[in-house]
């Protein structure tokens, strides 16, 4: 492995790089811009910031969203990680097959073809649709990638350490919760981190879910931005990288942070010896 | 039993199995919890029904209401099962389902249109994703070894913020008075600002950008495995730089690209919000024709019946590719 990169290897990085941050780093700059025209740069302002908190709809579709996004993250981490447990551990059963293939199928399967089917399923069982309706669709779609996050983490780990607190007479609930869950929570947090973003992105599936009263932040984005781009938009964009970025940063520093402890603990343990 | 071919080298049984098991007839990935019964039941039961019920349903439902007619009614279809008669309610309405509304599909030019644009535009996206994808994964798999974190990281980081969001920023950039057209028009590229928005060269670059994750992650991860030193021999015994790439590395990093064109190509098949912010009403793809057969025109049968259709096509490359990370997963143990 050469110590320093290579011309090319630089310029096509600096070149990758810059497509994926250039478009997010306007949409910053201009949430800040005085004009109402998005692209012409007419001076510093934060007008956009104080007209969006008066924004009661905007408001009101976020606080949807949040309650959405925490409600179904939570249940789609726990079913998620009871799947991946049965996925991982479980060996053989009947329809395991069919259940890899509803783990597996939700990550691939056009959004629209799963908003339109959860929302047929609510119609035939006449279950009017809001913020139940939503939070359900998101919880299925999104238990599929936390379990597949989950499995990874469960599929690295060494496996005779779970035997050996059960041979010790260790039942298999506590043994969970003492043994497995701690050496998986990376996963588990990074699959609650995930569930959450796709909860908070999620227009088509929340969409089709959705009834009067309930309509999410995404929804009224995009109803926003079709009637015309508004630099109110650039202010919640703004305003939701800013959270997505520190969320990231908080929890790799909780990771970290984490598997530093757990070597100072191995390192004494290793002491003690 | 005596092995001959073991107690040769040394070994004996004892030693290679050192740790007397419980249950000798186990089969390799038994249950952890060897008392299994209502524990184990339960724990597979609880995510097998959510799915069951939320996701196998739901699709049953789909199927049925795909050979319905639609009806100025609520449901918007026709025949609804009168559950309360049970068997002979369900017997009643499946007399009157039929295939009509695929029959339909067929007849009406827009949705063959539809799909095949679809398919055209995904297959495109994919191959112009994979050329895009390719340096930069590349370029981070030769990186120095302590980069390889922060890179990984902000390659991921763009796909955490919302979709949305980053297929509106391109609205800015790409629309006639947009920042692109600025930028071209102050270097002096061209005099006249160029149509780009609401064409389908604005859904490639929607579908190239917002998927570019998905392609570098798992190109990275077979690139960063690849043994350098194969393409040191290469290098040593004379192959110019260009065949090296082309008959060491491309070949090792197929899996990578193939996975990577799997990833990129199915969503993208049934897109719905790049199209339809970044497309127009030029640009003809099936999940935006489903939307607006749902939302629209209100056809119920008819967009289950679109659904149906895109799902069966879709089915194919999913089994391709599930049959292909199978045979990954048995090359790696």
């Amino acid at each position: 492995m050469p110590s320093k990169p290579s011309w090319f290897n630089l310029t096509s990085l600096i070149l990758g790089f810059s497509f994926l941050y250039l478009p997010i780093v306007i949409l910053i700059v201009f949430s800040f811009n005085e004009s109402r025209l998005v692209t012409v740069w007419t001076g510093f302002s934060t007008k956009w910031y104080a007209s969006l908190l008066q924004n009661e709809q905007l408001l009101e579709a976020a606080w949807v969203t949040l309650r959405v996004g925490l409600t179904s993250a939570t249940l789609a981490t726990v079913l998620g990680t009871l799947a991946a447990l049965v996925l991982a551990r479980q060996g053989r059963f009947f329809g395991r097959t069919l259940f890899s293939g509803m783990i597996y199928a939700p990550l691939v399967m056009p959004e629209v073809i799963l908003g339109l089917s959860l929302l047929l399923l609510f119609v035939a069982i006449d279950q009017s649709r809001g913020f139940w309706t939503i939070m359900i669709a998101h919880t299925t779609f999104s238990m599929c990638y936390v379990a597949i996050v989950v499995q990874s983490r469960l599929s690295g780990f060494d496996k005779s350490l779970e035997e050996a607190a059960m041979d010790l007479g260790c039942p298999p609930v506590r043994t969970f919760f003492r043994i497995t869950l701690p050496q998986i929570f990376p996963g588990v947090l990074a699959g609650w981190m995930l569930a959450f973003t796709l909860s908070l992105d999620d227009l088509v599936i929340a969409s089709f879910n959705s009834g009067p009263g309930s309509t999410t932040l995404p929804m009224k984005i995009y109803s926003q931005v079709r009637l015309g781009v508004t630099p109110e938009i650039n202010a919640i964009c703004t305003i939701l990288v800013a959270l997505v970025t520190v969320g990231v940063i908080f929890a790799s520093l909780l990771t970290k942070r984490q598997r530093l402890k757990r070597m100072e603990e191995e390192r004494l343990a290793a002491a003690h010896l | 039993m005596t092995d001959p071919s073991l107690s040769s080298t040394g070994i004996t049984r004892s030693e290679t199995v050192p740790v007397p098991r419980y249950e000798p007839e186990a089969p390799e990935n038994a249950p952890t919890n060897p008392k299994g019964g209502w524990g184990r039941f339960a724990l597979i039961c609880v995510p097998y029904f959510w799915l069951l019920l939320f996701f196998l349903v739901p699709f049953v439902i789909v199927a049925k209401i795909s050979l319905s007619e639609a009806a100025v009614s609520i449901p918007p279809y026709l025949p609804v099962i009168d559950w309360s008669r049970g068997l002979v309610g369900l017997w009643e309405a499946a007399e009157r389902w039929s295939l009509d509304n695929y029959i339909w599909l067929t007849e009406d030019a827009l949705y063959w249109q539809a799909y095949v644009s679809s398919l055209q535009i995904a297959f495109l996206s994919t191959l112009l994703t994979l050329l895009v994808g390719f340096p930069i994964a590349y370029g981070m798999a030769r990186a120095p070894r302590n980069w390889h974190p922060t890179l990984v990281m902000m390659v991921i980081l763009p796909f955490w913020t919302s979709f949305l969001i980053r297929v509106y920023a391109w609205i800015g950039i790409l629309k006639t008075d947009g920042l692109l057209n600025q930028a071209l028009i102050t270097i002096g590229v061209i005099d006249e600002p160029l149509v780009i928005l609401n064409t389908s060269i604005a859904v490639y670059v929607g579908i190239i950008y917002s998927y570019l994750p998905f392609m570098v992650l798992p190109l990275y991860s077979s690139l960063e495995k690849l043994d350098t030193t194969l393409i040191e021999a290469a290098e040593d015994l004379g192959c110019p730089p260009w065949k090296t790439f082309w008959r060491v590395t491309v070949p090792l990093a197929l899996p990578g690209m193939i996975a990577g064109c799997f990833l990129v190509f199915i969503p993208a098949v049934g897109e719905f919000v790049i199209p339809d912010l970044l497309g127009g009403s030029s640009t003809l793809m099936i999940g935006k024709t489903l939307w607006v057969e749902f939302f629209s025109n209100r056809d119920w049968p008819v967009a289950s019946a679109v659904a149906i259709v895109l799902l069966a096509l879709l089915t194919i490359p999913i089994m391709l590719f599930q049959r292909h990370e199978t045979r990954r997963n048995e090359g790696d143990v």
